[in-house]
């Protein structure tokens, strides 16, 4: 059934429908609507609700009930994400899953409470200490939201690590039609390293301190093999319009919706612009832009950031192709004729320069 | 012949890290005693802190989980509110539960999780050389007070009992020792009361144990234990704060 609901909300319901049992959650705009859906569903539907004392609190709170066997979620923005880093920090370290959502708003500092997409880097490079990676997941509508969530509680299970929906402000506040008929719930998986006393097997402990650096080596190493793992195999990206593109887009999220209305205007006048959309932000899809990069010459990344993203494509590209970018941090939303004149500007020049495609 | 002591089958054969003199051993060896004694071994799950108690997975025959510096109450609200029917403690130190960790400590304290808080308190940062605790007191010489705690620029000792019984969540909270005897059977006591009222529903409990640290207070093992009667009780009073009829 079709209802109007704000993403906030929607990725409440849509986490509770994936078989979230227990939030934990310290409000912070632009994502409240999330905390508060929650404590109105979560008792009604067998689970747990606490709002914490602070972002810190909650996040811990999510490892020890991720520990426990739990699947288990808390959401928050910009200076709270950066609060809960250490605790994210020690979820990877513990191989322990959750999902962590942040519905970015303007920074740094306390920024502003507009949508923004300037935590790209804190998000898809791991953010807290130590070396290690995140999977980011970057919704671009409240309908996909249901796709997304279970998602990320399946791949947070099954590679046993937490995994971050990158959202932002726009998309949580904003009201779209959605139904959650398609939302299959996530399966179980094996949690017999979940402490839960030691009755009928031997006690065991979850722990990522390691003195002996050989050893603690050892183990980075198969974080780092999970992580190729997940480079190989979760890799999402939708493609728009880019068969007979002379320019790729790329932007992910709701950068991805406004350029979506600026290449429909570009379209209209004949010039061949298409996009690619990243869903994963990590894994990013690095091999689909190295093969677009073998008929296309040129790229043009939008973010809603000062450029985050463009660095994930300049590796991508290994050289290849020529990167234009736009821009616009601190919580400004640029409209997509702002963004269509720009690409249009960009898609001249880089026809005056001659034809850049190599035969 | 007659056994009147033997070592509690849940603590591991393995050798204690801690520095000669130090209160952690009695204290991890009570509280094996007692989830022992009240057959908790199977439904007991400990956090374990970053400090000198961060190794207790290597002691102790239950489940174990570590805990960043200060977040014990939140991990162990997290366990708590998905497996009730377990017995649910964390194991904090001064520093990590009344400095870095204090609002995770109180809030859980207030919101009445029925968990237990054992809290050592041994008045200085032993694992990382002997710094200034919350707990620390005055005039007490530290590698980061070298000339003794002055209040004016490092503020009073933290007195975690008195300040914890002013929350209405709390339901147990006692203060003991471990640096005699009769006061380690009085700890004894104090721990298995704490558990019994977690295992009855009573909510937060909390066991505050002065615990001697006799390396980084530069004291002879005996010296330690007398300066924790002389010199610590005068202000961390000793008894029950709060006992919440239930």
């Amino acid at each position: 059934m079709r209802q109007l609901m704000s993403g906030n909300a929607a990725l409440g319901e849509a986490a509770v429908l994936s078989g979230c049992t227990h939030y934990f959650g310290y409000p912070i705009t632009p994502q409240n609507e999330i905390t508060e859906y929650m404590a109105r569903r979560m008792p009604g539907a067998g689970g747990v609700f606490i709002q914490s004392e602070s972002e810190i609190a909650a996040i811990n709170m999510v490892l020890g009930a991720s520990a426990a066997g739990a699947r288990t979620m808390t959401s928050s923005s910009g200076p709270g994400m950066s609060l809960k880093q250490e605790g994210i920090s020690y979820l990877v370290a513990d191989e322990l899953p959750a999902v962590i959502v942040n519905m970015v708003r303007g920074g740094p500092g306390m920024g502003s409470i507009a949508g923004a997409q300037s935590d790209y880097f804190q998000a898809t490079r791991g953010g807290g200490h130590g070396d290690y990676r995140t999977v980011v997941l970057a919704p671009a509508s409240v309908q996909e939201l249901t796709e997304v969530v279970p998602m990320a509680f399946d791949l947070a299970d099954k590679y046993r690590s937490p995994v971050i929906i990158l959202g932002d402000g726009i998309l949580g506040q904003m009201m779209e039609p959605v139904d959650f008929d398609g939302l299959v719930r996530p399966p179980d998986y094996d949690k017999s390293w979940a402490l839960t006393g030691a009755k009928g097997r031997p006690a065991q402990s979850i722990y990522s301190l390691i003195f002996d650096v050989k050893l603690q080596e050892e183990k980075n190493w198969k974080l780092q093999r999970k992580f190729r793992l997940i480079e190989q195999d979760e890799v999402r990206y939708e493609t728009y319009l880019v068969d007979d593109a002379e320019m790729i887009v790329v932007a992910y999220g709701i950068g991805a919706r406004i350029a979506r209305g600026a290449i429909k205007r570009l379209r209209d006048e004949g010039k061949k612009v298409g996009m690619i959309r990243p869903i994963t932000l990590w894994p990013f899809p690095m091999k689909a832009l190295r093969e677009l990069a073998k008929s296309v010459t040129d790229f043009f990344v939008f973010e809603l950031s000062a450029g985050q993203m463009v660095e994930d494509v300049r590796l991508a590209l290994e050289g290849e192709g020529h990167i234009h970018f736009y821009g616009r941090p601190g919580g400004v939303v640029p409209m997509p004729v702002e963004l269509y004149r720009i690409i249009s500007r960009h898609y001249y020049q880089a026809h005056a320069d001659g034809d850049r495609k190599q035969p | 012949m007659k056994t009147v002591y033997a070592r509690p089958k849940l603590l591991k054969e393995a050798d204690f890290h801690y520095c000669p003199g130090c209160g952690h051993g009695i204290i991890n060896r009570l509280l094996m005693e007692v989830i022992e004694e009240m057959d908790l071994q199977g439904d007991a799950i400990c956090v374990a802190p970053a400090g000198c108690g961060m190794l207790l997975y290597n002691y102790f025959e239950i489940d174990v989980i570590e805990s960043a510096h200060g977040r014990g109450a939140a991990v162990a609200t997290g366990i708590k509110r998905v497996r009730p029917q377990n017995l649910v403690f964390s194991y904090q130190g001064d520093g990590d539960l009344a400095a870095i960790g204090t609002a995770e400590g109180f809030h859980a304290a207030n919101r009445g999780e029925n968990i237990t808080v054992i809290f050592v308190n041994n008045g200085v940062y032993g694992m990382t050389g002997g710094q200034m605790a919350p707990t620390t007191l005055l005039d007490q010489v530290t590698t980061t007070t070298p000339t003794g705690r002055d209040a004016g620029l490092a503020g009073h000792p933290v007195r975690i009992c008195e300040v914890f019984s002013q929350l209405d969540g709390t339901s147990y909270l006692e203060r003991v020792a471990v640096n005699r005897p009769a006061a380690v059977v009085k700890a004894k006591k104090a721990i298995k009361k704490a558990f019994q009222r977690q295992v009855d529903g009573a909510g937060f409990s909390l066991v505050e144990i002065l615990s001697p640290c006799p390396v980084n207070w530069k004291m002879g093992t005996l010296e330690a234990c007398e300066w924790i009667d002389e010199v610590m009780v005068a202000h961390f009073p000793l008894g029950v704060f709060k006992e919440v009829p239930c």
